[in-house]
């Protein structure tokens, strides 16, 4: 029964990125031709509340409802694995118009061909893994 | 009731995806999905072929169970808090999308013309989505994480990294968007 919190959370998680139509391709192709505001409000005002949890949790010291540290690990320090990454993460974003969240959210929306994206993305996972160490870190 | 059924505010989705990411801290985990790609390739026994797929997946069952719960919050949406599934445009997004030639612009959550029946006729379709599957786990994997991960958790904890990440997904989603697309879609 321990995950039933987590499987409440991704229900929530769902509702709210199909109902906001974030798993729209349409509205990713809007966001980067910079013709509605939309996706920028939903992104800044996640970050906006966002960093302000964060810094009220690191100020206060917030413990895990285990009363565990709350993991804030920083990332690793680089710059190439971000920004090539990046760069290939966001073309295929704007390509397929979904993130990986999206993906299965439109999965269980009933947009099945969308399954053919995510054999891709299991591809690109695995792919990535195999050449993981020829690429610049 | 109306609310149930029309497309929900940037100011509602944003401070729930936040209010998700901040529990699963409370939770004693972080917001991040595309982790869930290379758990299912470990578990799809990717380990033969890299090192990488081989760690102990079962400490992120969790989130092949919020996985989970993103599927069926899908559903849940499309059966019961949906009416059109219409997409409310700029009228120059429309406009650009006509002259690609996609037709019935809007009236779903997704363009026939890269998901409709007659779009998947064509091969072409196919690669299309294949490949753009491929950059998004590729990318996503390189870049240690996706919009969940970089963009939202990581941006709320003043990682420069992230910003770099986000940068990164901007610089090729701009290249995508105005510049090959309009050269596959001509």
């Amino acid at each position: 029964m321990k995950f039933i919190k987590f499987l409440l959370l991704g229900i929530i998680f769902g509702i709210i990125m199909a109902k906001a139509e974030i798993i729209s391709w349409y509205r990713i192709f809007e966001m980067f031709r910079f013709e509605s505001f939309h996706m920028y409000g939903v992104i800044g005002s996640a970050v906006t509340i966002g960093t302000l949890a964060v810094a009220i949790i690191k100020k206060y010291n917030i413990q895990t409802i285990y009363g565990d540290q709350i993991s804030l690990n920083p990332k690793e320090k680089s710059v190439s694995r971000y920004i090539f990454g990046g760069i290939i993460f966001g073309l295929g974003w704007a390509m397929t118009g979904a993130c990986p969240g999206p993906l299965f959210v439109l999965l269980g929306y009933g947009v099945y061909p969308i399954l053919i994206v995510i054999v891709g993305a299991l591809l690109g996972t695995t792919l990535y893994g195999i050449i993981k160490h020829k690429l610049p870190h | 009731m109306d609310w149930i059924y029309e497309a929900w505010p940037w100011y509602v989705a944003g401070p729930v995806i936040a209010l998700v990411m901040i529990l699963l801290l409370v939770f004693g985990k972080s917001f991040g999905f595309s982790s869930n790609l290379r758990t299912v390739c470990s578990i799809m026994g990717a380990g033969k072929v890299s090192e990488f797929f081989r760690f102990d997946w079962k400490k992120q069952v969790w989130n092949l169970v919020f996985l989970l719960g993103a599927i069926i919050g899908g559903y849940v949406v499309n059966q019961y808090m949906t009416i059109e599934g219409a997409v409310n445009l700029n009228p120059k997004t429309v406009e650009k999308l006509s002259s690609f030639g996609f037709e019935n612009i809007g009236e779903s959550y997704l363009p026939d013309a890269i998901f409709g029946v007659e779009a998947l006729s064509a091969w072409q379709t196919w690669v299309f989505l294949i490949v753009g599957g491929i950059f998004v786990g590729f990318g996503a994997r390189y870049a240690g994480g996706c919009t969940s991960g970089h963009a939202i958790s990581g941006l709320s904890n003043l990682q420069l990294p992230s910003l770099i990440a986000v940068i990164g997904f901007f610089i090729g989603g701009l290249a995508m968007t105005h510049v090959f697309l309009p050269l596959f879609f001509n």
